[in-house]
């Protein structure tokens, strides 16, 4: 296990993840938000540092995002599917900002 | 408001008197640190959005000929050749502080200037190739955004708590100080008053004997 240790995983459905495996990132398919949430948990306890998580599932596994948010690893970043962009990623910003600044000041 | 409960002493008076300065204080340099966190917060979360606007566009673009290509291929021949293990991108993580908040700081190691194909050429489509090689270009921008993502989700959590703590300072404990202040040197004062009028009258008494 050492020697193929990964740093940077990513969750997702088969279609949208086979590609990042070529490049070199630990992939794991899931289809599932529990067991995504479960697969994140087992991830981070593993030392791996970033994760990425394709946007259904990230919408799906809210609770395990949201405790690992406030530590400084690992880093849970959601991104699109293959299936395009559902803008979860952009309202996270949004409401990043409404959170520190009390209004939006970057999307109007 | 609940005021303070004290006891209107001298004694009470000057800690109260020590404990507003204090306060005082520290809510100066509380929203000192407040506004520095949301100037670096902006610059932070205009990087955040441009980087998430061009992930999203090119992370399109190659799932998009990954489908080409599984297209072209079939499954079974895509999913033989990619689960081969590539080489493991790695990337060194160390620890920033933005303003006091722990982020990590993330690079990434290998080049990606000569990009590996895990694979053989013999079954696999051209489509395949410049799938992957699109995504390994942009892994490091995905690297990027993870940390300045991490940075902008930690810092938000920092500025909303320090914003409510300089808020409860604010209008909270600082109002409180004054008001229990205000009240003891009123006591003080009367107590003072009731002295003198005592003593007035003791030496009329006194003088009328």
């Amino acid at each position: 296990m050492a020697n193929d240790f990964h740093e940077i995983a990513m969750i997702g459905d088969r279609d949208s993840v086979l590609l990042a495996k070529a490049a070199g990132l630990a992939v794991f398919a899931e289809t599932d938000g529990a067991a995504a949430a479960r697969r994140i948990h087992r991830l981070a306890k593993g030392g791996v540092k970033v994760i990425f998580i394709t946007e259904p599932l990230f919408a799906q596994c809210g609770e395990a995002v949201e405790q690992y948010k406030r530590e400084s690893v690992p880093a849970i970043i959601p991104i699109p599917d293959s299936h395009g962009s559902t803008g979860v990623a952009m309202a996270q910003i949004k409401s990043n900002v409404e959170k520190a600044i009390g209004a939006d000041i970057l999307f109007n | 408001m609940a005021a303070l409960q004290v006891k209107p002493t001298r004694m009470e008076l000057s800690n109260l008197k020590k404990k507003k300065k204090v306060a005082v204080r520290g809510h100066k340099l509380m929203k000192d640190k407040r506004d520095e966190m949301v100037r670096r917060f902006i610059i932070y979360v205009r990087r955040n959005k441009e980087l998430r606007e061009q992930v999203e566009e090119k992370l399109g673009q190659a799932m998009q000929s990954f489908v080409l290509a599984r297209a072209g291929m079939g499954n079974a021949d895509i999913e033989e050749a990619l689960c081969y293990p590539a080489r493991p991108a790695k990337i060194t993580v160390g620890t920033q502080q933005v303003l006091g908040v722990q982020a990590p700081k993330l690079d990434l190691v290998a080049g990606t200037d000569a990009i590996e194909l895990p694979y053989g050429m013999a079954n696999t489509g051209a489509e395949l190739d410049g799938a992957v090689k699109q995504f390994s270009e942009l892994l490091p921008l995905l690297i990027e955004l993870a940390e300045v993502e991490k940075i902008c989700n930690r810092l938000a959590d920092e500025i909303e708590k320090t914003r409510r703590r300089v808020n409860a300072l604010e209008y909270v404990m600082i109002p409180q100080f004054d008001e229990a202040i205000h009240a003891i040197t009123m006591k003080l004062d009367e107590n003072e008053r009731g002295n003198l009028t005592r003593l007035m009258k003791t030496k009329e008494m006194l003088a009328n004997k």
